[in-house]
């Protein structure tokens, strides 16, 4: 078993007692925004400057990823592993887009619009194909009632959805099943699922606040 | 937000802060049960045998950045990666952590030097805990290559994932291993519930860490969560009753 040195000991506990002190001041921030004559409250203005410097170390901690992107892809192609090819691609693209940014600061967005947008809206549509395999493949998964109902509700909404070929909406399902199953259950069952996940969050962050969930912190 | 909201805000979240110090206090002395989910049955199933086939363990923590409200996800994700660290820490291969924010794969690398450090078995390696992209699209199409050519036989994916989570649940099917998956994403629950094969749903990806660690702190903070969920409850049933009779 690991025995902590002393430095280490001292930079866990510091660090966690940053964490607990920033959590709590920036939570109370939120709570008492404003004192009684409706300025914003000293707890406000500390729990602001703390999100610009989570903002600041955010956009540094973009910088660090992009290093680690390249590192990880610049090993795989040193070692010749499986797809570094795709590496030798994503490197000399990170690297024409890095120039390209810098010889044509304000053209950036050709980039974005000729490439990037291309290629995610084909992986969107990529999509169609796999969430319809997944949903045939889903019974031989799990054949339970519960699956069952999904399924059936996924069709029902496709089908109140799309209007057939020149019969148009299907009478019942399009004006009655599919808004009734989408606005009143679909919707009451999602604001079920969003409390319980609110209350998931609350707790996760208490724990936090508590620092027994600091797993990055240390060797603990 | 008013001083009268922001002091009952203030008090659900002391109340629910001294419940579980209470609770968990409370818990030093008795057991934890709790309810089955097979999820993560299966996945300690999996876990054991990632160590004994000398393959690797691959956790997505999806693109929860920190200043955001889902990062609480990521973290749970985070929390889940630290304790599935240790747990195949005496196996050959270290696990491998991929997200789609910057700051998360720092934290991921973080947490699995801890590991590394804590087990003393293995050497910390940088690039096991990974950047895949920035864009949704982007990062599942970056961590796909990690599930299918680095020997990978199970992977959890767990954090903030929007629909693109299928690409990952279907390279991971693709390749026939384990696939655990969870997102406090509406969307992205729907559509891991038709492609993962074993799906956490709502809260679910919450418990995860009282599920593997079983901390006295873990198992409060799941009651804690049931006593809030059934004060929610009388308070719809009430308002409900109050708006029908009028007086709300």
């Amino acid at each position: 078993m690991n025995r902590k040195s002393p430095l280490s000991t001292v930079i866990t506990i510091a660090s966690t007692a940053i964490t607990i002190a920033s959590g709590v001041l920036v939570l109370a921030g939120y709570f008492f925004a404003q004192n009684a004559d409706g300025q914003a409250s000293l707890l406000t203005n500390i729990r602001l400057t703390f999100l610009n410097w989570a903002i600041i170390l955010a956009g540094f901690a973009i910088f660090i990823g992009i290093l680690n992107l390249f590192q990880v892809h610049f090993n795989k192609i040193q070692k010749k592993e499986k797809g570094s090819f795709y590496s030798l691609l994503l490197i000399i693209s990170l690297v024409a887009t890095f120039l390209f940014g810098l010889v044509r600061p304000g053209q950036m967005e050709v980039v974005f619009t000729t490439v990037q947008l291309p290629v995610e809206a084909s992986l969107m549509a990529l999509l169609v194909v796999t969430l319809t395999y997944a949903s045939i493949r889903l019974l031989r998964r799990r054949l339970n009632l519960l699956s069952v109902i999904f399924l059936v509700t996924a069709l029902l909404i496709l089908l109140g959805t799309a209007p057939l070929p020149l019969l148009g909406d299907i009478p019942g399902l399009s004006d009655w099943v599919r808004p009734f199953i989408a606005q009143v259950m679909a919707a009451a069952g999602a604001r079920g699922i969003l409390l319980g996940v609110a209350l998931g969050t609350l707790t996760t962050g208490l724990r936090i606040l508590f620092g027994t969930d600091l797993p990055y912190v240390g060797n603990k | 937000m008013s001083i009268w909201l922001g002091l009952a805000g203030f008090g659900i979240v002391f109340f629910s802060a001294a419940l579980m110090l209470g609770l968990s206090h409370l818990r030093r002395k008795t057991p934890s049960v709790f309810r089955e989910i097979p999820a993560f049955t299966r996945l300690r199933q999996a876990v054991g045998l990632v160590v004994e086939d000398g393959s690797r363990l691959h956790v997505s923590l999806g693109r929860g950045t920190l200043t955001t409200p889902q990062s609480a996800s990521a973290l749970a994700g985070l929390t889940l990666l630290r304790r599935l660290a240790d747990l195949t820490s005496a196996g050959d291969q270290p696990p491998i952590a991929t997200s789609g924010d910057a700051t998360l794969a720092i934290l991921s690398q973080d947490t699995l030097q801890a590991a590394a450090n804590f087990s003393e078995r293995s050497a910390f390696d940088p690039a096991s805990g990974r950047l895949t992209g920035l864009t949704p699209f982007s990062y599942a199409a970056g961590a796909i290559p990690a599930i299918r050519d680095e020997n990978v036989s199970a992977n959890v994916l767990m954090g903030n994932f929007g629909v693109e989570v299928a690409l990952l649940t279907d390279a991971a099917e693709r390749e026939n291993t384990f696939v655990l998956a969870g997102s406090d994403n509406l969307t992205a629950q729907a559509v891991i519930y038709a492609s993962a094969q074993e799906p956490l749903i709502g809260e679910e990806i919450y418990a995860a860490g009282a599920y593997v660690e079983s901390s006295p702190l873990h198992t409060a903070s799941l009651t804690v969560q049931d006593v809030l969920r059934w004060l929610i409850i009388a308070a719809i049933l009430v308002g409900a009753l109050l708006t029908l009779a009028g007086l709300l």
